[in-house]
C-alpha cells in the first residue's frame, strides 16, 4: 500500500499565473480523500498532475516513498475515472471493461474472468455485448467503474464521475462507489465540487479555492469548525450565515449590526486581539426564541420572513440581515407565512467568529449536536 | 399579447381547416426545395437524360442527333482497341492516386494533430493546396517535369542519373500525372481528416495512456477506428475525382504519350470535341456514370460495416 504525497506542488500553464501554488498534503493509502471546491478552483488540475497528464511545474509528487514527478502514468499505478467517462464508443463494454487488461497483455482467460468478476459487482453482466451508445447515463457510469477496478490498481483517481447524473441516481452511486473503495482496500482520490458528495464519501476532505489549500481534515471538523469563511460558506447546506460584527472590549459584548448582543468571556477577548470581526452561525444553530432559551450567553432579536420553505421534516426560514440574506433551519413543519414577525435565540456557544481582515477563524463553536449510541442491547 | 390571442382562437377552432390551410406545410417544404431542384434540373437530369438519349444515335458536327442506330454506340465502344487503353489507364490512375493520396493525408493529419508550437504554421501549409487551381497547379508541375530545366531532372543529373522524359515517355507519363494529382488533392483530404481528428475526445487518449497504451496501439485500436467515417467519406470522394479526372491531363499530356494517359473523361471530350463524335462519346459517359455508381454503391456496402458510425 502506498501514501501519495504532494510536496509544495504547484502548477502554471502559461508560467505567469499560478493555477495550483504550494500544495503540500499527504493521502494515506487505503483512504478515501476527496477533493473539493468551486470549478475553475484547480482540482482537475491537480488530480490530473497526481495521474501524470499535466507536467508538475514545482514541487515533488511521491506515490510509496518514490519520488514520481517524471513517471510516465502506466507507471504510477493508477487508474482513473474521467468526468465524461471517456468509453471508447466503438468498442463494446466488455472490450471497454478489459481495454487497460489488452494493454498489458494480460492471456485472454483470465481477461474474461475479471471482467466478469467486475461486470457482477456492478450489475453490467447483462450488457458486456453492448455499445456505450446503446447505455443510459447511470450504466455509462459504471462501465467507467469498472474499468479504474478491473486493472485492480491500488490508487483510483476520480474527476467529478457524477456530475452527469441525475439526483437520485448520483446519491445511489455514492454509496457504492464508498462501498467498493471499502471493500477493494483502494486508495481513493476524488474530485468533485459538490460538497455535499465531499462530506458524505470522504474520510478526508480538502477544499481548495484559487490553487490555494483552505483546509484539510475529516468531513465532520470541517463542518465543525471551518477554518476561514470561505470554508464556512462552502461546507454545508444551507451554507453558514455570515455577518460583520464589533467587539466592545469595555462592556464585554459583540454586536453584530446593533441588533444581536452577546456576552463574551474576558479570556475569548483577549485571545482574538481583534475588535473587527466576523461572525458566522449556523442555520441549524438559530432557533425560535422561547422563555428558556433566555439565558446567560444568548440573545435575541426578532426578523422578519422573507421566504419559508417546508422540506417534509424540517423548516427553511429566510429573512434579510445584516445587508445579506440570512437562514435558518427548524425541524418539524412548521406554520409561518411570510412578512411574519419571527423572534430568534442563538448563543454565544454556537457561533463562529473570525477575523475579518484575514477571514481566518478565531473562535470555534463548542455547542455541537453530536450523538452516540452507547450500550445499547438488545 | 392576451388580446390578440384571444381574438384568435375562436377562428381556429370553430371553422374546419381548409385544404389550403391544412397543406401550408408542403408548400412551404416545396417553397424551400424549388431553387436546388430547379439548379439540379438545369444542370444536372436534363444534360444527363439528354446524355442518355444520345447515345442512342448519330449526330452531325451540332451534336444535332441524326439517325438512330440503338446500342451501336456502346459496341463500338466494346471494340474499340483505344476504349480499352483509356479504361486501363483511368484504373490504373485510380489506383496510383487513391489509395497514396488518403495514406499521405492522414500521415499529414496525424503528424499535425500533434501539440506542438507553431504547428498552425504547417497546418496551412499542408491544406494550401487545396487553393490553387489545376490550370495554376498543372502549370507549375510542367516546369518541374520540362525534361531539360525541369526541378526533377536537374536533381537526378546532379546525383549522377539519366534524365526522365516524364511527360513524353509513355511508361512515365501516367505516374507523373498522377503524381501532380496527389499533390493537388491532399489539401483537400488533409482537411477533413485533420478535423476527424480532432473530433476525437482526448480524454480516450489520456485514458489508453494511464494503460499504457503505446502509439501504434492507441493508432490501431482508437483513432482509425474512431475515424473511420471520415476515412470512407474522404475514400469515397477522392474515388469519384481521380474517376473525373480531366483539368492536369489536358494540360500536362493531352492524353499522350501513345495514349498512355487518355482517362475516361479526357477521351470523352476528344470523342466530342475534336472528333464530334457525340454519339459515342454520350456512350462513354453513361458508361463511367454506371461505373462509379457501381464502385460507390459497392464501396458503401462492403465498407459501412467496418466503419464505426457514432
Ligand atoms: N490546459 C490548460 N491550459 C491553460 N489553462 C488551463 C488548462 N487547464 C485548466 N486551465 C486553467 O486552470 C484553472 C483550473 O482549472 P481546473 O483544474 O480544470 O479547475 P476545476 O477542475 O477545479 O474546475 C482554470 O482557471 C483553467 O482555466
Ligand atoms: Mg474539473
Amino acid at each position: 500500500m502506498k501514501d501519495v504525497e504532494l510536496t509544495h506542488l504547484s502548477k502554471s500553464y502559461d508560467m505567469q499565473t499560478e493555477v495550483l501554488s504550494d500544495i503540500s498534503v499527504s493521502i494515506h493509502a487505503g483512504e478515501f480523500f476527496v477533493l473539493v471546491g468551486p470549478s475553475g478552483c484547480g482540482k482537475s488540475t491537480m488530480l490530473r498532475m497526481i495521474a501524470g497528464l499535466e507536467d508538475i511545474t514545482e514541487g515533488t509528487l511521491t506515490i510509496g516513498q518514490k519520488k514520481v514527478n517524471d513517471l510516465h502514468p502506466s507507471k504510477r499505478d493508477i487508474s482513473m475515472v474521467f468526468q465524461n467517462y471517456a468509453l471508447y464508443p466503438h468498442l463494446s463494454v466488455e472490450e471497454n471493461i478489459v481495454f487497460g487488461l489488452s494493454v498489458k497483455k494480460v492471456p485472454k482467460t483470465q481477461r474474461k474472468k475479471r471482467c466478469h468478476r467486475v461486470a457482477k459487482m456492478l450489475g453490467l453482466t447483462d450488457y458486456l455485448n453492448r455499445k456505450p451508445r446503446q447505455l443510459s447515463g447511470g450504466q455509462r457510469q459504471r462501465v467507467a467503474l469498472a474499468r479504474a477496478i478491473v486493472n485492480e490498481s491500488p490508487i483510483c483517481l476520480m474527476d467529478e464521475p457524477l456530475s452527469n447524473l441525475d439526483a437520485k441516481l448520483r446519491a445511489q452511486m455514492r454509496s457504492e462507489i464508498k462501498q467498493i473503495q471499502r471493500q477493494l482496500n483502494i486508495t481513493m482520490i476524488y474530485v468533485t465540487h459538490d460538497q455535499v458528495e465531499a462530506m458524505t464519501m470522504g474520510d478526508r476532505i480538502m477544499i481548495l479555492n484559487e490553487g490555494k489549500i483552505q483546509q484539510v481534515g475529516p468531513p465532520i471538523d470541517v463542518y465543525n469548525a471551518p477554518a476561514n469563511e470561505f470554508v464556512a460558506k462552502f461546507i454545508g447546506s444551507p451554507p453558514m450565515n455570515l455577518a460583520k460584527a464589533t467587539i466592545y472590549p469595555d462592556n464585554q459584548t459583540l454586536s453584530v449590526v446593533g441588533r444581536i448582543h452577546l456576552q463574551l468571556p474576558p479570556e475569548d477577548i483577549q485571545r482574538m486581539g481583534t475588535k473587527e470581526v466576523t461572525i458566522g452561525i449556523r442555520p441549524e444553530h438559530l432557533q425560535l426564541a422561547t422563555s428558556e432559551s433566555q439565558q446567560p450567553g444568548s440573545s435575541k432579536f426578532e426578523v422578519k420572513v422573507s421566504h419559508v420553505e417546508v422540506l417534509g421534516n424540517e423548516t427553511l426560514l429566510n429573512f434579510e440581515f445584516a445587508e445579506g440574506n440570512w437562514q435558518a433551519k427548524w425541524n418539524g413543519q412548521w406554520r409561518v407565512n411570510v412578512g411574519d414577525i419571527v423572534p430568534l435565540s442563538l448563543h454565544y456557544s454556537a457561533i463562529c467568529l473570525f477575523d475579518t481582515t484575514t477571514g481566518n477563524m478565531i473562535k470555534q463553536p463548542t455547542q455541537n449536536e453530536q450523538h452516540l449510541i452507547q450500550g445499547v442491547s438488545i | 399579447m392576451k388580446d390578440s390571442l384571444e381574438m384568435e382562437q375562436p377562428i381556429l377552432t370553430d371553422q374546419p381547416l381548409s385544404w389550403w390551410k391544412k397543406s401550408l406545410n408542403i408548400r412551404t417544404a416545396c417553397l424551400y426545395l424549388l431553387p436546388s431542384f430547379f439548379l439540379f434540373a438545369v444542370f444536372l437530369f436534363y444534360p444527363m437524360a439528354k446524355t442518355v438519349y444520345l447515345s442512342f444515335f448519330l449526330t452531325d458536327q451540332q451534336g444535332i442527333a441524326n439517325v438512330f442506330v440503338g446500342l451501336e454506340n456502346y459496341q463500338y465502344l466494346l471494340q474499340s482497341e483505344s476504349f480499352r487503353k483509356s479504361i486501363k489507364a483511368t484504373i490504373l490512375f485510380v489506383l496510383y492516386t487513391v489509395p497514396t493520396g488518403v495514406m499521405i493525408a492522414l500521415a499529414l493529419a496525424l503528424l499535425t494533430n500533434e501539440k506542438v508550437k507553431g504547428i498552425g504554421i504547417f497546418r496551412t501549409m499542408y491544406a494550401s493546396t487545396m487553393g490553387v487551381s489545376v490550370a495554376a497547379s498543372s502549370v507549375v508541375w510542367l516546369f518541374l517535369f520540362h525534361p531539360s530545366i525541369g526541378f526533377f531532372n536537374k536533381i537526378i543529373t546532379a546525383i549522377g542519373g539519366e534524365s526522365v522524359s516524364w511527360l513524353l515517355d509513355p511508361s512515365w507519363a501516367l505516374v507523373s500525372i498522377s503524381v501532380t494529382t496527389i499533390w493537388m488533392n491532399i489539401g483537400f483530404s488533409f482537411l477533413i481528416l485533420l478535423g476527424g481528428l480532432q473530433n476525437i475526445d482526448e480524454q480516450l487518449y489520456e485514458s489508453a495512456k494511464i494503460d499504457g497504451a503505446s502509439y501504434l496501439y492507441k493508432l490501431r485500436r482508437i483513432t482509425i477506428p474512431m475515424l473511420s467515417p471520415t476515412l470512407f467519406f474522404v475514400l469515397t470522394v477522392s474515388l469519384i475525382n481521380a474517376f473525373q479526372t480531366f483539368g492536369q491531363v489536358d494540360i500536362l499530356t493531352q492524353g499522350g504519350p501513345s495514349e498512355s494517359t487518355n482517362v475516361i473523361v479526357y477521351s470523352i471530350y476528344r470523342e466530342a470535341f475534336v472528333n464530334y463524335q457525340f454519339g459515342t462519346a454520350s456512350a462513354q459517359s453513361v458508361f463511367l456514370f454506371l461505373c462509379i455508381l457501381i464502385v460507390t454503391i459497392m464501396q458503401f456496402k462492403f465498407g459501412e460495416k467496418k466503419v464505426h458510425y457514432q
